[in-house]
């Protein structure tokens, strides 16, 4: 049986509509899980119709593919662990862009079919026309594709720190990369000018756009990962809609532009929480321009025990998470002291700073996993007025968004970057192990401040400690 | 035409999308990124044309390929969204924190 390709696309509006409801019911913590359903539903819907087109005389393969496929990713999402979100996301990412690259190589083969003719008596073939439009779009999403696919693949590595997750910059970088440009430019055009089924120039486009989604990676170090991860699920939309062109689908267009659009929207919310361009994010490793006035001063450091006395007298209390929380797994311990807190008559919240973590939104997840409760996350331009009124501010793991050198060292590589001002509370607890300088090398003036006080050691066995004074 | 036409929609969805996510709080971030990419899972539609096709045997393997990472992204990205969207909780609830 088949369906006509009018019914079909009706049945594609139903999927868009259901979408974008999805996506925009995915806007609030209420009605975002049923959004999320109503969007799979519509992804369902989409397939189940195409499954009856009249293109489709073959099963075989789709299941084969369909089932690996199911397969890998429902394991995959089953067992990742909330910390390694942001690769896992990264790798949902690449697939997505590979699959998009792969669809414009098929449409690629069947476009340049050779077809076989009489003609003046003589069996000939000759390869079918394919149009400009079809080849420029084709080569689009090859490109997007890719760069998603092999961009998205480094990112993983990084965060999941099988290679090293600083930035990778070296002389005549631009160069390289201004280079690989023009080359896929040339080989595109070559292509267009005379496409063939294992041209030359097929195999450099698809090979220098996989070279620069790597280069397009490795020169951005760590903590700016969320900026990379929102641009390459950006991308993965676009490799989307370049497919959609280039097989003529409406849904691909409509479904792909609105997540291109939606992670462009993400990266520059992003880069705003960082004061910094994309072009700088992407361009530059970080902080090799200016040198921050030295801070010196003397740390006061603190132990567990002076640490319960004054949290046991506090009636507010904000803590404020960073990557570091993460790495030491502590969110279930801090949930804890929260709830302790809470019980003693103490107004507890999390202060979330955008970029706080490896990818937009990061800390949230990590602290919802550990059953804090929503209304107590709260956004950095909600808790900052609420600063002077706080007893306590506990900085876990974080450094330079609390650094108050990025209000007030114009010298300062991060001046200018909002930053959750903690040095405002009245007393303020840094849970650190050393007295190393963050991911951007900058010194925090924070550690010397008249009203901080240093706690060393692994933060997780601090709070710990703390939890276990405050049981008595 | 078909090209004019197909940008119209192009333009349209863009906008669509930079109004549909700019107001989006920060704590949903993560599943509205991981949902979106879900979405861009769309792609499968033109994988399984080309898997399902009967000529060119070259594309009906790139397809293959292709149907089974569209899988991942679409299988994966719901679920593990639908899995962190699980765990985002009001207050009120087993009067936990």
């Amino acid at each position: 049986m088949t369906l006509s390709p009018v019914f079909i696309n009706f049945t594609y509006i139903i999927s868009a509509i259901l979408f974008i409801y999805g996506l925009k019911m995915l806007g609030h913590p209420d009605t975002a899980r049923r959004g999320n359903l109503l969007s799979a539903i519509g992804m369902f819907i989409a397939v189940v119709v195409t499954l009856f087109a009249h293109e489709i005389v073959r099963f075989e393969y789709i299941v084969a593919g369909m089932l690996a496929g199911a397969i890998i990713g429902a394991l995959a999402a089953r067992m990742v662990a909330m910390t390694s979100m942001p690769e896992m996301v990264a790798l949902f990412n690449g697939s997505g862009g590979a699959a998009s690259l792969l669809v414009g190589w098929a449409v690629l083969y069947d476009e340049l079919r050779p077809t076989v003719g009489v003609a003046d008596g003589v069996l000939q073939t000759a390869v079918a026309d394919a149009s400009t439009f079809t080849l420029v779009t084709v080569m689009l999403s090859i490109l997007i594709g890719g760069v998603t696919a092999s961009g998205s693949v480094i990112a993983y590595a990084k965060l999941a720190e099988k290679m090293n997750s600083a930035a990778i910059v070296f002389s005549g970088q631009r160069i390289v990369n201004s280079l690989i440009l023009l080359g896929i430019v040339v080989s595109a055009v070559m292509f267009t000018l005379d496409p063939a089924i294992g041209s030359m120039w097929f195999w450099m486009l698809l090979g220098l756009a996989l070279l620069l989604g790597v280069m397009a990676v490795i020169p951005i170090g760590g903590a700016d990962m969320p900026v990379v991860i929102s641009l390459l699920n950006s991308y993965s939309g676009l490799a989307a809609c370049a497919a959609g062109f280039a097989i003529g689908n409406n849904l691909l267009i409509v479904a792909g532009s609105t997540v291109g659009a939606a992670g462009m929207i993400l990266t520059s919310i992003m880069c705003k929480a960082m004061n910094r361009s994309l072009a700088n994010v992407l361009f530059s490793g970080f902080g090799a321009a200016k040198q921050a006035s030295k801070v010196e001063g003397e740390a006061k450091p603190i132990n567990v025990d002076d640490a319960y006395l004054i949290l046991e007298s506090a009636s507010s209390v904000v803590f404020v998470p960073g990557y570091g929380m993460a790495v030491a797994q502590a969110q279930h311990v801090v949930r804890e002291l929260g709830e302790l807190l809470e019980k003693n008559g103490c107004e507890v919240n999390f202060a979330i700073h955008p970029v706080a973590g490896r990818m937009p939104g990061h800390m949230n997840v990590l602290l919802a996993e550990a059953n804090v409760p929503y209304e107590q996350l709260v956004e950095m331009d909600d808790i900052n007025p609420r600063l002077p009124n706080t007893d306590v501010a506990i900085v876990i793991g974080a450094n330079d968004v609390v650094n108050p050198a990025a209000r007030e060292d114009e010298n300062s590589p991060i001046y200018g970057m909002p930053i959750i001002n903690v040095d405002h509370a009245r007393t303020v607890f840094v849970l650190k192990r050393s007295m190393g300088s963050g991911f951007s090398g900058v010194d925090n003036p924070l550690f010397f401040g008249e009203n901080t006080r240093m706690l060393f050691g692994d933060a997780k066995q601090s709070i710990s400690g703390l939890v276990a004074a405050f049981k008595g | 035409m078909e090209a004019v036409f197909l940008s119209f929609i192009l333009m349209l969805s863009i906008f669509l999308g930079f109004e549909l996510i700019s107001k989006v709080p920060a704590t949903l971030h993560t599943p509205l990124m991981s949902g979106a990419n879900a979405i861009s899972g769309i792609t499968v539609l033109g994988a399984l044309i080309a898997a399902g096709q009967d000529h060119a045997a070259a594309a009906t393997w790139l397809g293959a390929v292709a149907v089974m990472f569209a899988t991942i992204n679409v299988v994966g990205g719901y679920m593990v969204t639908d899995r962190m969207l699980g765990m985002f909780k009001k207050k009120d609830k087993g009067g936990a924190a």
